[in-house]
């Protein structure tokens, strides 16, 4: 087992079959084209090409291997078959991706590996760099793909895309036409609206949500009170609670009292679903301040509410920070209170808003072009604030 | 001369801390009290009472006045009624008055009395789906039309009421009996235990991969750390709707790649299917909370000492020996930790599977059970007994991870 000439072909056959299919769907996925991987020819010339690189650990011919690779798809036994009708272009972009990939990723897999015996070394890390080579593609795809799925559903129409559920190509003819479904969500389905409304009760959800955790949080990682291990466990204990268990009941008393139906409502029953995490995140953080700042506010005669104001808060700004967006995104995200509670399409949140797409009288791409408004700005938040937010959600369970 | 004794008991100064502890904690005790402790008490009270949608007001008399039938038959009709099926309502009263357009051809019936033009009627008490009708002959000196938009504008007051199903009545066991008669619970329970345990465990799997390949430092490892993220981060009601939109049977992308590519000849109905369905929602559980896992398991490794990685470079160790003897181990404890949180997470998982399938085609978990039986059929005393099910395993859940996470993590 453990010699070039076997797993050579072995890799190169696996890698083959990987990257046939992956240009095969990535094509497939930007033309709507008829492309397909054909598994069986993969292992042969996979198997055949792994031999070649690792006989060869020469540039020119480890190219020539590649490209003859890439050459053969033109005809019935090659890797991938191309369907009728694809244009030339479409067909040399897919062939000249194969042939780099398979050059790039076998050069990678093989290095230096020896045609004959391998030590235990060679063997394993050619075995990780092919695992590693596919996991960066499987896992890439498997975020993209939905998310691609979505923006360029919210582009197209419906006959087009009952026509080939799988031509994405974008008419870039159309120009600002292609965001139609955009203009009327926000034109006739009160998007703007609803937008307003789940930043206004997402952000008055974080201070809520800050102003009560802050001081618990500091009482519980500072001070030594009876029940204090109590009150830490129950706080857990209360963040594994199921919401549907909680709101069912908090449906019956909303509905009683007339909360249902109205912003008040769910501003005041998100923040207490937040609490308990956020408090448990900012008890880890203040544990990890060091008191001797603090004693020494303390000793220069500032009560302890002073010392959290003046020392402590300034000095978990980060911290707060990342307990912010967290519960920010909680509360963005939130859909099911959201759903039970608001009935009245003046008063949705943008979740309950994309909930009301979904309906057979309403467009598909009406209801993805909904689902990118709301995944939009998150993402910005998200991604300009990473460092924060990766922080914040490590903390919000256990600590790493 | 006495001698000095160390301080025993709780001196001032600990004593006003924990005072201060408290006032801090205050506010977050009594809203959480009031949002969770309650409603948890609530539910459990519910799930012994025949508790149905209607029931959400007390049973009140319902009145509904017209003037009907022409010439002689002419009428003004009260039908009154009482709006629970089950509970009596005592008390019932009526009072009215009758427009001047109208004469009375008879007296007034039986409860009733006239003064003047007063109606005043007496029903005492109702019982459960009760009607009566109070019909009055009379005659007209207007135009109909006029008359019957007086008549009717005029509403009567209605006085009386009943208990409301929550605080009458005794407790009964009905709503469990009938959750575990059906032979439908274990069905339920057992889609859970798979829901659960799979999504877990294949959460759990992915994010030790993902957490491997990206736990070196090369150019763009945030980007696609942040990228590996998405899943989580996006609203799930986005990602749901896309999971639907992808898969959908006849304008789906997937179905249309996989006909495509020859896997399949004919459009598979991913989310429609019976065991297909489970493993697709358990799929998405998967696809959507790798990326904590992932994220927990790469903060573990970075801060594994690289010291002791060095030293089995010294000693000869093989990537695969470094894994499973050095890394592996380390990581144990963080695993453990997140699949018990993962596992009472995913048990606790509502709304996925929700928006994917709305728990049919063999989905149905405990919690959309919870769901199904309070609005669906709207038994919300049924529900509220799938909810308590649903807290006495969470219950048994967290004590198995208090004793396990105090070792793992000193709480």
């Amino acid at each position: 087992m453990r010699n070039g000439f076997v797993i050579g072909p072995i890799l190169g056959a696996l890698w083959m079959m990987v990257m046939a299919t992956t240009i095969a769907v990535a094509m497939s996925f930007a033309t709507g084209s008829a492309f397909r991987p054909q598994i069986l020819w993969c292992l042969v010339w996979g198997a055949a090409a792994g031999v070649a690189y690792v006989r060869m650990p020469k540039l020119g011919p480890q190219i020539g291997v590649a490209a003859l690779v890439a050459v053969i798809c033109l005809s019935p036994v090659g890797v991938m078959r191309i369907g009728e009708g694809v244009s030339g272009s479409a067909e040399a972009v897919a062939l000249l991706l194969l042939a780099s990939g398979v050059h790039f990723g076998l050069t990678k897999i093989l290095k230096e590996l020896p045609f004959g015996a391998l030590t235990r070394h060679e063997y394993e890390e050619a075995i990780i760099r092919f695992l590693t080579g596919f996991g960066y593609i499987f896992f890439t795809a498997i975020v993209v793909i939905p998310f691609y799925v979505m923006v360029m559903t919210s582009l197209k129409s419906q006959q087009a895309l009952l026509q080939n559920p799988l031509d994405f190509s974008i008419e870039i003819s159309k120009g600002f036409g292609l965001f139609r479904s955009y203009v009327e969500l926000f034109r006739d389905f009160n998007f703007g609206t609803y937008m307003w409304t789940s930043f206004f009760v997402s952000v008055l959800t974080v201070f809520i949500t800050l102003a009560f955790s802050v001081p618990g949080a500091y009482a519980v990682a500072r001070f030594r009170f009876k029940g204090q291990k109590a009150f830490s466990r129950s706080i857990l204990l209360i963040y594994m609670v199921p919401m549907i268990v909680l709101a069912l009941p908090i449906y019956i008393a909303f509905s009683m009292t007339g909360l249902r139906n109205s912003i008040l409502g769910i501003v005041l029953i998100y923040p207490v679903t937040t609490i308990p995490v956020a408090l448990y995140m900012l008890q880890g953080y203040f544990r990890g301040l060091p008191t001797e700042v603090e004693e020494a506010g303390l000793m220069d005669g500032l009560s302890r509410l002073a010392v959290i104001w003046k020392i402590t808060l300034p000095l978990s700004l980060p911290a707060l920070a990342s307990v912010s967006l967290y519960v920010f995104m909680i509360a963005w995200n939130e859909f099911l209170l959201a759903f039970m509670l608001l009935d009245d399409p003046s008063k949705f949140t943008l979740t309950r808003g994309v909930a009301m797409l979904n309906s057979s009288e309403i467009p598909r791409q009406h209801l993805m072009a909904g689902a990118v408004i709301a995944t939009v700005p998150i993402m910005v938040l998200f991604l300009g604030l990473e460092r924060f937010m990766t922080k914040g959600l490590t903390a919000g369970s256990v600590k790493g | 001369m006495s001698t000095a004794h160390p301080p025993t008991g709780t001196g001032a100064l600990a004593k006003r801390e924990a005072r201060l502890a408290w006032g801090l904690l205050a506010p977050t005790v009594i809203s959480v009290a009031l949002v969770v402790v309650l409603p948890l008490l609530a539910v459990i009270w519910i799930s012994f009472k025949p508790f149905t949608l209607s029931d959400m007001r007390p049973p009140a008399p319902i009145v509904r006045e017209s003037l009907r039938g022409s010439g002689d038959d002419l009428r003004i009709e009260y039908r009154i009624r009482n709006s629970s099926q089950e509970e009596a309502i005592s008390g019932v009263t009526l009072a009215d008055r009758i427009p001047d357009t109208v004469t009375l051809r008879e007296a007034v019936p039986a409860p009733c009395t006239l003064t003047g033009r007063e109606l005043f009627c007496d029903f005492g008490d109702m019982e459960g789906g009760a009607r009566e009708r109070l019909r009055l002959p009379v005659d007209i000196s207007d135009d109909p039309d006029a008359v019957e938009a007086a008549v009717e504008d005029s509403e009567p007051d209605v006085t009386g009421g009943g208990k409301s199903v929550l605080t009458s009545g005794g407790l009964s066991l009905k709503n469990y009996a009938q959750l575990f008669d059906g032979g439908e619970f274990w069905t339920v329970l057992w889609v859970t235990l798979f829901y659960t345990v799979f999504g877990t465990i294949g959460a759990l799997l992915m994010g030790l991969f993902a957490a491997l390949l990206l736990n070196k430092s090369f150019l763009g490892q945030g980007f696609i750390r942040g990228l590996y993220l998405f899943p989580y981060v996006a609203p799930v009601i986005a990602v749901a709707f896309t999971w639907v939109t992808l898969f959908d049977p006849f304008s789906g992308s997937a179905n249309a790649l996989l006909l495509q590519m020859g896997v399949t000849n004919e459009a598979i109905n991913f989310f429609g299917e019976r065991p297909l369905a489970l493993i697709m929602v358990t799929v998405f559980e998967i696809w959507r909370y790798f990326p904590l896992s992932f994220l927990f398991i790469l903060a573990r490794m970075q801060s594994i000492d690289s010291s002791m990685y060095e030293a089995a470079d010294m000693d000869g160790a093989s990537p695969f020996q470094k894994f499973w003897l050095l890394s592996l181990p380390q990581l144990l404890g963080i695993l453990s930790v997140l699949f018990l949180l993962r596992f009472i997470w995913t048990f606790n998982k509502f709304d996925d599977i929700f928006l994917l399938t709305g728990g049919n085609a063999g989905t149905r978990t405990l919690t959309v059970n919870v769901y199904e039986q309070a609005f669906a059929i709207s038994n919300i005393g049924a529900g509220a007994a799938v909810a308590v099910v649903i807290l006495v395993c969470l219950l048994c859940f967290s004590v198995f991870f208090f004793k396990f996470i105090s070792r793992e993590e000193g709480l």
